[in-house]
């Protein structure tokens, strides 16, 4: 009986643990699609859409998850095939840099007027 | 005085208006980023068409020859209006047309064929659109012009023209 129980506990605690996991690699599949852009819908996410181009990208990042690849690779992935579009957070680099830097240097530009007319007032 | 230059000034603001979203109407919605970089033909397997056994990518691109990449579906009204000029491309010598059936049902695929004529040397089939995917298209009809180093070097979204079509035979050429 003892042994019994014993078994019951592994086994109980083992599927658990793969159910965590699924969960897990759920988790991931989502937040991913979520910032994959449906390019033939009109602003909608893969993840919101269920057009035969999201439905394939779903299937394509789920099969990528279960070979190993990590969210990075998967992006990278996508980004080979269809460019740096597919992806709503863009990475930094030679063709995004105005898009990152933009709203940074506006934001100075803006706090330096306000700084100046406080100064000035005072 | 006033009211009447105001009024016209309404109107021209509204013909502008008009003028904008009805060219706006027009264009296509799907934005298409520019790419002038060849990209490496990917490797894939995948079922034949006709004897449904798989095959591997570097066998269906093994000549060194230019290929045409044309992704079609039954299901698709675009497909059946550019068949007619896939078939006259056919007829090239120094091109080998390959043919993607994307999400199709086979019987109807094969109807379709059967009906219109098959102008590709090899049809895979693509039951869930992953070697779309691979390909980087956005869905049906897509044509992807690969050259003799089994490179990408163009990409045409939707049915292609005959403005397309001597194109690609200018390139080949």
């Amino acid at each position: 009986m003892k042994i019994l129980k014993i078994f019951l506990i592994i086994f109980l605690s083992i599927g658990f643990s793969q159910l965590k996991s699924d969960e897990k690699k759920d988790e991931l599949n989502n937040k991913i699609l979520k910032n994959i852009r449906c390019l033939i819908c009109q602003g909608q996410s893969v993840y919101d859409s269920e057009s035969d181009f999201a439905s394939s990208i779903k299937i394509i990042v789920d099969k990528k998850i279960n070979d190993g690849m990590s969210e990075d690779q998967v992006y990278k992935f996508l980004r080979d095939k269809y460019g740096d579009w597919i992806i709503y957070d863009p990475e930094l680099n030679k063709n995004t840099y105005i898009l990152w830097l933009l709203p940074l240097l506006l934001f100075l530009a803006g706090g330096a007027i306000v700084l100046k007319n406080l100064v000035y007032k005072n | 005085m006033k009211t009447k230059f105001n009024l016209i000034i309404l109107f021209i603001f509204l013909i502008f208006c008009f003028i904008i979203f009805y060219k706006g109407l027009n264009n296509p919605n799907i934005y298409i980023p520019k790419t002038n970089i060849e990209k490496n033909l990917p490797t894939f397997k995948a079922k034949d068409f006709s004897t449904n056994i798989n095959i591997d990518s570097k066998k269906v691109f093994a000549e060194e020859s230019y290929y045409i990449v044309n992704i079609w579906a039954s299901w698709c009204i675009p497909c059946r209006k550019e068949h007619s000029l896939l078939m006259e491309l056919s007829k090239n010598q120094s091109i080998i047309l390959i043919g993607l059936n994307y999400r199709d049902n086979l019987n109807n695929a094969k109807k379709f064929i059967n009906e219109l004529g098959n102008p590709y040397t090899k049809i895979l089939i693509d039951n869930d659109g992953l070697l779309g995917v691979e390909f980087g298209a956005y869905g049906v009809p897509e044509t992807f012009l690969i050259n003799k180093n089994k490179k990408i070097i163009k990409k045409f979204v939707g049915p292609i023209n005959k403005k397309i079509v001597e194109e690609i035979e200018l390139i080949i050429k």
